[in-house]
């Protein structure tokens, strides 16, 4: 069930959109900030309430990567793939975080603590190589402040 | 005045408030629109600024303004949208005037709203910006306690509602169709055009899209004038930009200077030349779907016009340097990868052709490139080209190969030839 909470949010993003089904993005966010993920049981709810098919606010919501349809870690690390990353050495740096929370690109540590995500370009070229824990960005860590970092998630 | 985008941005400080950007002069553009009450006027002051779009396209904004149906003629709501989806890789100039100095943006989207006589703004925001979001929110609430937004604004009978959407990812967003859809609650595929956004847009009514950069010029044309912005540049067209270069260079980084500044002053004088050690070999001068320039063209100008006489485009003027200790054929597989990955999958030749690249690519970079793969590479460039696909990824994917494959044939060869890729120890 959606809660009140959840409902009111959704309301309030409604009102900014000419179709009720444009703040579908928006409540797909609002239910994964409070759930984590979505699952396909809110995913119905949540498309009853849009006056949506399952199957089109499904198709909406497989679309965006930042939507998550599985459950994630309590932290999700979002790794930069692109190119001023990828030259700065972000290879190394990657490949020291999987061995280090002994996961790969796109899955969760065992515990749940994290999942490791590649994105695309996160808009801090200079500072590259460039990763987001949740909502906080860091720029060129190196190994050891790459352990303090992620030590700090607990 | 010779930094008028960030004159006001204090890098580690946070964004000026509402008092202090009124100090300094802001909201005072604004005021002088709605007491002229001439949005054509308005229109036409833009298009004498020569201001071109800094979202890569680089079309005339007041231009691009005027197809808007005027009047009674147009149905309403008319929307006006910010592009703030800033995803191109090596693209990071949106971030600073969003998080640095949000009243310009809010400022300039009032501006431009009140030009075409929209009714609702969004501004359309990627989620990762986190500051960004925080920093526009409380600007908007600002704008709205003093009355420039919301009904009636500063008693002019113009009334304007300005949201804030943040997305949920995917590049293509930032294409300006697929935002619309985007904003619509749909998959962010791109539409057919024409019928182009400004007749019918979002919901099917007339709406603007403009990127970030160019909008935050529009209350500083209004103040100052268009000739006096026309003078900030050293080319034809008006004004500053935001230049950027990453990669490994002494210091990566942002300036605004004059537009036309080139590669040269910018590489050389404001990120310090190459890194002790490293040597240039290419320049990617605007985002990831520009073509490679190569290491003598530096005495390019960083203009619109002047980019695409050099081979490329001026794109977002943010730079990307490949040195001589990176292999020209891994940074092209990423690239393609990028492409490959965010394509949105509506037409054959991006959808299945990127894959299709990234797979070579990667065979050459794994030592198992065969000599016939470079005329498969070539022949997609031209089958990706404008006109084969609905919107401009694809074309955009490919211009960064296309000139790769000629500056940088030798390497292409080497790999073949030595089954390995040299650079990797
Ligand atoms: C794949 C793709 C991605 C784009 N991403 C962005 C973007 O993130 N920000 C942006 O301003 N323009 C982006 N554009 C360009 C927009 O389609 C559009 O031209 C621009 O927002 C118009 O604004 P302007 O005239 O002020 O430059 C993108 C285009 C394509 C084809
Ligand atoms: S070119 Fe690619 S991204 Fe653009 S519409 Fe076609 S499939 Fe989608
Ligand atoms: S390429 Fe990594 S932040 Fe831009």
């Amino acid at each position: 069930m959606l809660t009140p909470e959840e409902l009111t949010e959704i309301q309030a993003e409604l009102a900014r959109y000419e179709q009720k089904r444009g703040g579908c993005i928006e409540a797909l966010k609002t239910v994964q900030r409070h759930r984590g993920w979505i699952s396909d049981e809110t995913l119905a709810e949540l498309a009853d309430f849009l006056e949506m098919t399952p199957a089109e606010l499904g198709s909406v919501s497989t679309f965006y990567n930042l939507l998550f349809r599985k459950p994630v870690g309590r932290h999700v690390i979002l790794v930069c793939t692109s190119v001023s990353c990828w030259v700065m050495g972000m290879g190394d740096l990657l490949e020291h975080i999987e061995k280090k929370l002994g996961i790969n690109l796109g899955e969760t540590t065992a515990d749940g603590r994290f999942t490791l995500l590649p994105n695309v370009c996160l808009g801090a070229c200079d500072r590259a190589p460039v990763l987001m824990i949740d909502s906080d960005l860091y720029g060129d860590p190196d190994v050891k402040t790459i352990d303090e970092i992620l030590a700090g998630y607990v | 005045m010779d930094h008028p985008l960030t004159a006001n941005i204090r890098p580690g400080e946070g964004p000026p408030d509402i008092e202090a950007y009124g100090k300094a002069g802001g909201y005072r553009a604004l005021q002088k629109v709605l007491k002229e009450a001439d949005p054509k006027g308005l229109i036409q002051t833009v298009m004498d600024s020569h201001l071109r779009g800094r979202g890569g396209a680089g079309f005339p904004t007041g231009r691009k303004w005027s197809f808007v149906p005027p009047g009674d003629r147009a149905a309403h709501p008319v929307y006006f949208i910010i592009n703030a989806d800033e995803m191109e890789p090596g693209t990071f100039k949106d971030r600073l005037l969003l998080e640095g100095n949000p009243h310009l943006l809010i400022e300039g989207t009032i501006i431009g709203a009140y030009a075409i006589q929209a009714d609702i703004a969004y501004i359309f925001l990627r989620q990762e910006y986190t500051l960004a979001k925080r920093s526009c929110s409380r600007a908007i609430a600002r704008a709205y306690e003093r009355g420039y937004l919301g009904k009636n604004i500063l008693g002019s009978g113009y009334s304007l509602e300005l949201y804030l959407h943040t997305s949920a990812g995917r590049y293509i967003c930032g294409e300006e169709t697929a935002l619309l859809n985007a904003l619509e609650g749909r998959r962010a595929i791109p539409r057919a055009k024409p019928p182009f956004p400004p007749v019918t847009g979002l919901w099917g009514k007339p709406t603007i899209v403009n990127n970030v950069e160019t909008i935050c010029n529009v209350p500083i044309i209004v103040e100052h004038g268009a000739d006096r912005f026309r003078e900030l540049s050293r080319s034809v067209d008006g004004g500053t930009k935001l230049y950027g270069v990453s990669g490994r260079v002494k210091r990566p980084g942002l300036w605004e200077l004059p537009m036309g500044a080139t590669i040269r002053e910018i590489l050389e004088e404001h990120a310090g030349g190459m890194r002790d050690g490293f040597k240039l070999r290419g320049i990617i001068p605007g985002g990831a779907s520009t073509d490679f320039l190569a290491a003598d063209q530096l005495d390019v100008k960083m203009d619109f016009d002047s980019v695409a006489a050099a081979g490329s485009r001026l794109g977002t003027g943010t730079m990307i340097i490949l040195d001589d200790r990176t292999c020209p054929v891994g940074m092209v597989l990423n690239l393609i990868r990028f492409f490959a990955r965010e394509s949105c999958g509506w037409c054959t030749p991006c959808r299945e052709g990127l894959p299709w690249l990234a797979r070579i690519l990667e065979a050459i970079e794994n030592g198992e490139g065969r000599p016939r793969d470079l005329d498969i590479l070539r022949r997609h460039t031209g089958l990706l080209a404008p006109g084969h696909t609905f919107c401009a990824l694809a074309p955009g994917a490919v211009e960064p190969l296309q000139s790769a494959l000629t500056l940088f044939e030798e390497d292409f060869n080497r790999h073949i030839r030595e089954n390995r890729c040299p650079w990797r120890k």
